[in-house]
Parts: C-alpha cells; sequence; structure tokens
C-alpha cells in the first residue's frame, strides 16, 4: 500500500508527517533543526529517501542539510554559495544600485535524473546547482548575467528565487521565478536565459508590462504537459500555453487575485489549486473565511472549497512553496499556514482536515508519494 | 608556540557541531581572533560561513566574541587575545547577538 509522507519547513525548524495511503492516521516527527529557520525541503525524485533541506539563520546563515535515511537523520552538507565573479549590483528598495549579496537559500530542486544533482534558487536572486550531493555549489550565473539584473529589485520579503520548474521531457528546459524580477526560461541546461514576462501586467511598476519587475509569486506545472505554466503573481492568476512565450489572464471569478501559492491536481492537468488573500496590504483570508479555489477547467471558471476549512476568524497566511499535491489515485492536497496549520485533502480538495494545529509558522509544504 | 584555547558555542551552533557547550582548540603561533577561528572551522568545517563570511573573513553582524568581561568583536582579528584566554583560564565565547521582540 502506498504511503505519504509530508515535508514541512517552518520558522522554527523542519516537521516530516507520514501515513498510509488511507491518510487518516498521521505520525508527526520533529522538530528538526528546532529554532533554525528551514525555508524548505524536499525530496529527490529518484531515490526518495535522499531529502535536502534549506535551513538559515539571520545570525549564523546558512545551512544545507541533506538526509540519505528518508529524514531519520542527517548531515551537513556545503553551505558555500559564492556568486560568480564580481557580482554587480541591482535596485534597492529606494532606487539604488546595491550589490549582490548572498542571504539564503529559498527554494530546492532536486534533479529528475540524479538524487546527487540538485538546483538551489537563491536570495539575492541567482540559481545554484550542485553535482556531488550538495557538498559543492556553482552558479548558473547566464541568468544573473543576461542582462536585465541590474534592473531587477526585492519585494518586500527580499529578492528570492523561489520557484524552479525542470521539464520532464526535456532536461536542458527550465523555469524560474524571481520576486521581483519576474519568470524567465533556459533550454540549454542553464546557460543562457529568456525573461519570459509578456502579458503580464503589474500597475504597482512604472511600466505595467515592462520586461522585468513583475512580481510573479509562484509557478506551477503539471508534468505531463510542461509547456502550459500557471503563475500566482503579486495580483493575478495567469497561464501560459507556450511555455511562457505569452501569459493571459485567468483570475476569472475569484474574489481576490492575489495571493501566494498555486498547484495542479496530480491526474487533471486543468484543475488548479489557489488560496485567494485579501490583499497587498492584508495578508489574510477575506472576512476571515479561509477558502482554497479550484478550477477545474484550467482557469477562470473557479469554485471555493470550504468543507473543513475554518470559515470565521481565520487570519492567516498561506505562503508560496506551501501548497503540494501527492500523486495517489484520488489526488491529496495539502497547504500549510502562517498560523502554524496543515490542512489536507484526500479528496483533491473536497473536504478539509487538520493535520496540526500549532506548528511555528509553516514556510513550505512538499510531499512524497512512496510505495 | 600552542595553545588551547576553550570556545563557547551558542546552541545554534552546538546543535550543528554536537557539542553540550564548548570545544578546545589547539593552535600554533600566535592566538589571535583569526587565528583561533581558522583553527576552529578546521576543527569544525560545519562551522565555515556561519561565524565569519566565507570569502571576506569578517565577523557575521549578529555574531558578537567576549571573553573576559569585554567585548572583542570590534578589535582587530590580528590582535592577540587577552592571555587569560590564550593560557586556557578564561573561556572565549561566540554569542549570537540578543535580538529585540
Amino acid at each position: 500500500m502506498s504511503r505519504v509522507r509530508l515535508l514541512l519547513g517552518t520558522r522554527k525548524g523542519a516537521f516530516i508527517l507520514t501515513a498510509d495511503g488511507a491518510r487518516r492516521d498521521w505520525a508527526v516527527a520533529g522538530p528538526f533543526f528546532p529554532g533554525w529557520e528551514i525555508f524548505h525541503l524536499k525530496g529527490s525524485p529518484v531515490d526518495p529517501d535522499r531529502i535536502y533541506a534549506s535551513q538559515s539563520s539571520s545570525w549564523f546563515g546558512q545551512v544545507i542539510q541533506r538526509s540519505d535515511d528518508g529524514g531519520r537523520s542527517w548531515n551537513v552538507v556545503g553551505n558555500q554559495f559564492s556568486y560568480d565573479g564580481v557580482p554587480g549590483t541591482h535596485q534597492w528598495y529606494d532606487g539604488t544600485p546595491h550589490p549582490w549579496e548572498f542571504k539564503r537559500v529559498w527554494h530546492i530542486e532536486p534533479s529528475l535524473a540524479s538524487p546527487d544533482t540538485l538546483y538551489a534558487g537563491v536570495e539575492d536572486a541567482a540559481l545554484f546547482q550542485s553535482s556531488d550531493g550538495g557538498q559543492t555549489w556553482q552558479e548558473l550565473s547566464g541568468l544573473r548575467k543576461h542582462g536585465t539584473g541590474p534592473a531587477w529589485q526585492p519585494g518586500a520579503g527580499g529578492m528570492c528565487l523561489h520557484s524552479v520548474l525542470l521539464d520532464p521531457s526535456n532536461s536542458q528546459r527550465m523555469f524560474i521565478a524571481i520576486s521581483a524580477a519576474g519568470a524567465f526560461r533556459t533550454d540549454d541546461g542553464g546557460e543562457s536565459w529568456l525573461p519570459i514576462n509578456r502579458g503580464l501586467h503589474s500597475a504597482y511598476i512604472p511600466n505595467p508590462t515592462a520586461e522585468v519587475g513583475h512580481c510573479v509569486h509562484h509557478l506551477a506545472m503539471h508534468p505531463s504537459r510542461p509547456s502550459t505554466l500557471f503563475m500566482q503573481k503579486h495580483w493575478d492568476v495567469m497561464r501560459s500555453d507556450d511555455a511562457g512565450n505569452s501569459w493571459h489572464e485567468i483570475s476569472g471569478n475569484l474574489p481576490t487575485d492575489f495571493g501566494f501559492v498555486i498547484d495542479v491536481h496530480a491526474h487533471e492537468p486543468e484543475t488548479l489549486y489557489v488560496v485567494p488573500i485579501k490583499s497587498d496590504a492584508e495578508h489574510f483570508p477575506i472576512d476571515g473565511q479561509l477558502r482554497v479555489y479550484r478550477s477545474r477547467s484550467g482557469g477562470n471558471d473557479w469554485e471555493p472549497l470550504t468543507n473543513g476549512l475554518p470559515q470565521s476568524n481565520c487570519y492567516v497566511n498561506v505562503l508560496r512553496d506551501a501548497m503540494a499535491v501527492d500523486s495517489l489515485d484520488s489526488c491529496g492536497v495539502y497547504f500549510g499556514t502562517t498560523g502554524g496549520q496543515v490542512y489536507a485533502s484526500a479528496d483533491a480538495g473536497d473536504s478539509w482536515s487538520p493535520l496540526v494545529h500549532d506548528l511555528p509558522a509553516v514556510l513550505s509544504v512538499e510531499v512524497q508519494t512512496l510505495p | 608556540m600552542t595553545a588551547t584555547i576553550l570556545v563557547e558555542l551558542p546552541s545554534s551552533l552546538c546543535a550543528l557541531v554536537g557539542v553540550d557547550r564548548e570545544v578546545l582548540v589547539s593552535l600554533s603561533g600566535s592566538p589571535t581572533q583569526r587565528s583561533l577561528l581558522d583553527a576552529l572551522e578546521a576543527d569544525f568545517p560545519m562551522l565555515r560561513g556561519m561565524i565569519r563570511d566565507y570569502a571576506s573573513k569578517k565577523r557575521r553582524p549578529f555574531v558578537r566574541f567576549f571573553a573576559c568581561e569585554q567585548d572583542l568583536s570590534h578589535c582587530s582579528p590580528d590582535q592577540l587575545l587577552p592571555k587569560p584566554v590564550a593560557e586556557g583560564r578564561e573561556v572565549f565565547m561566540v554569542v549570537g547577538a540578543i535580538a529585540g521582540g
């Protein structure tokens, strides 16, 4: 019988939740790395017991942890993230040039082909690659140096590279997104990069249709359709059917199109999930009602999912990496909140229940479907 | 000249290193902040980048060095450590700066 393993990164440590395929009874392990911010954990699709974790602290900086036994034990691997060459400057909040400075790893994306190869999206925005299980890291500097880098600027949360999507049909193609620069694509394994922001409209930047400067919050893709991308932008939910060459809005009847997470059903490439958040100034659900919205038509037509979710006095946020889906026959959907709750649905969103109530603020949620 | 220096680490770094509170660090040559931290990082490579910046070797902004009831954080890294520290009679403390809130 299949099992699922939920990897949770929180403000004060990591937690691992496990259940059998029924997903009714959950065992909670942790906190791992207590007291540290765990921005992200992710397992290798090639070897699910190989898990990487990004552990960081404003005091002591970045640690990368690696487990080779499904999270039971961990070892520190390499934490030297040195930009390639003279890093130059990007825009600071006040519009002045600011030197590129490494701060932390936001997102880890293990390769689809090797458990020893992985990518790290970092703040200040750059993409690093390791080919030795995280021991050493090399910047894929073609992204930062492709030309628009000096015009990038941080969002309120920092200038982070937070989304990394690997194309399962083309090992040379990947997509990344940066707040607040936008989305980018490489077709040559990371050597060269192209901004892919045509069709985005962002009223909060001087030129709303600029080539870069858009605050993309998250990207999602169904592995069976790697040229179709979904985006939760600062405002607006967007879709591209040509690998990011052009985007169109699919916010449709959402009550607000601000939010952070977006994800795709494991077996239905046109079924999407978002969690609408009231606004950029009020990072909580409208009217204190926590609602996941699902579209079964690839966007525009959205239905609220409320069964089991708090429908009064709920003022939490759901951060950009804090939603995931499992690949069991009945797709499981999971998300974590800044209030420390993790909600799960074993029926594709029709009904929800909390798995844990009182964790530290949840930064990231990943799920592994295990044999 | 060889010195054996007692270094107290903050709890977050103790967990990384796998010690309770203190480590003994042996170093040869003049006992300075730089030579002590070089030796500490050689003994515990997982501390590289945690106390000092990898490239510049500057102290991280929220890390402090205390010893003999003095704040040594702003001393030159090449200044000799206080004699009681160099002789192993006083501890060299690596401290995470107090956070407000």
